[in-house]
């Protein structure tokens, strides 16, 4: 499950900036497949982002952030070859995380 | 061989469960994050029960920069980009994303700690068209920003 986040970690300004792309379908619980039968709610409950090993951001989501998500985020400082790593869980207990190298 | 697999597979994520929500409810919220989520306020079904969770309605702010399209062709994802001046507010400790007509307004909340930015991007989903609010807490007061996005095909699929 190690792959499931893509990230890039660059340097811009006086900070670095995070992008990551998570593989998570985000099913609401509210949709309903073609039988008519509920599709149980699947979705990213909690995300977190550490620099060398500090939390750099926590973030909560619900439902209703998209599918595969996508989180852009800056932190100050930083510099080139420090590990940057992206870590969520979803409501069933799942998790996923990536991680790499600021450039 | 495929079947038996997948029941043991599903067995073992429903004890994984159980004993996951075992520690949720013993830990509520400090289960794996060091900030608590605001439950409470993902599971309010409009906006007003969002802001009487958090406490208040917040002020308006011009420091909030929040960038939503003006028409969204997918309300499934849908870019949101929000940036809050340091200098006209400064100490931003968390960012809420809220989008008003969906079945749970609260989409996300972002806990910024000290040394990163107010800075934050996501996609979300938006179920019709409807105002969006980017709400900033700092120093315990709350402030927003909100903008209407124009939704052509819906965000909550068939």
């Amino acid at each position: 499950m190690a792959s499931r986040i893509r990230i890039r970690a660059q340097l811009k300004g006086d900070g670095c900036e995070v992008k990551a792309l998570m593989r998570h379908p985000m099913e609401t619980g509210l949709r309903k497949d073609q039988l008519g039968e509920t599709i149980p709610a699947r979705f990213i409950t909690a995300v977190k982002v550490t620099h060398n090993d500090k939390i750099v951001l926590d973030a909560f989501w619900g439902a209703a952030v998209s599918a595969n998500p996508f989180l852009g985020m800056r932190f100050k400082g930083g510099s080139v070859g420090d590990v940057v790593k992206v870590s969520w869980l979803d409501n069933q207990g799942d998790t996923g995380e990536g991680e790499t190298q600021i450039r | 061989m495929s079947s038996r697999q997948s029941a043991g597979v599903r067995r073992r994520a429903v004890l994984q469960m159980g004993s996951l929500l075992a520690l949720a409810s013993a830990l509520p919220g400090r289960l794996w994050a060091t900030v608590t989520r605001p439950q409470s306020a993902f599971e309010a079904t409009a906006v007003e029960g969002v802001f009487a969770d958090l406490g208040v309605t917040p002020a308006r702010s011009d420091a909030i920069i929040f960038s939503v399209p003006d028409i969204a062709e997918n309300g499934a994802v849908v870019p949101v980009k929000i940036e809050v001046d340091d200098e006209m507010l400064p100490n931003v400790s968390k960012v809420y994303v809220i989008v008003e007509k969906n079945p749970n307004p609260l989409a996300a909340v972002f806990a910024i700690p000290e040394g990163t930015q107010p800075y934050v991007e996501t996609r979300v989903k938006v179920a019709q068209t409807c105002e969006l609010f980017a709400v900033a807490e700092a120093e315990g007061q709350l402030y927003m920003a909100s903008k209407e996005t124009k939704v052509t095909l819906g965000g909550c699929g068939g």
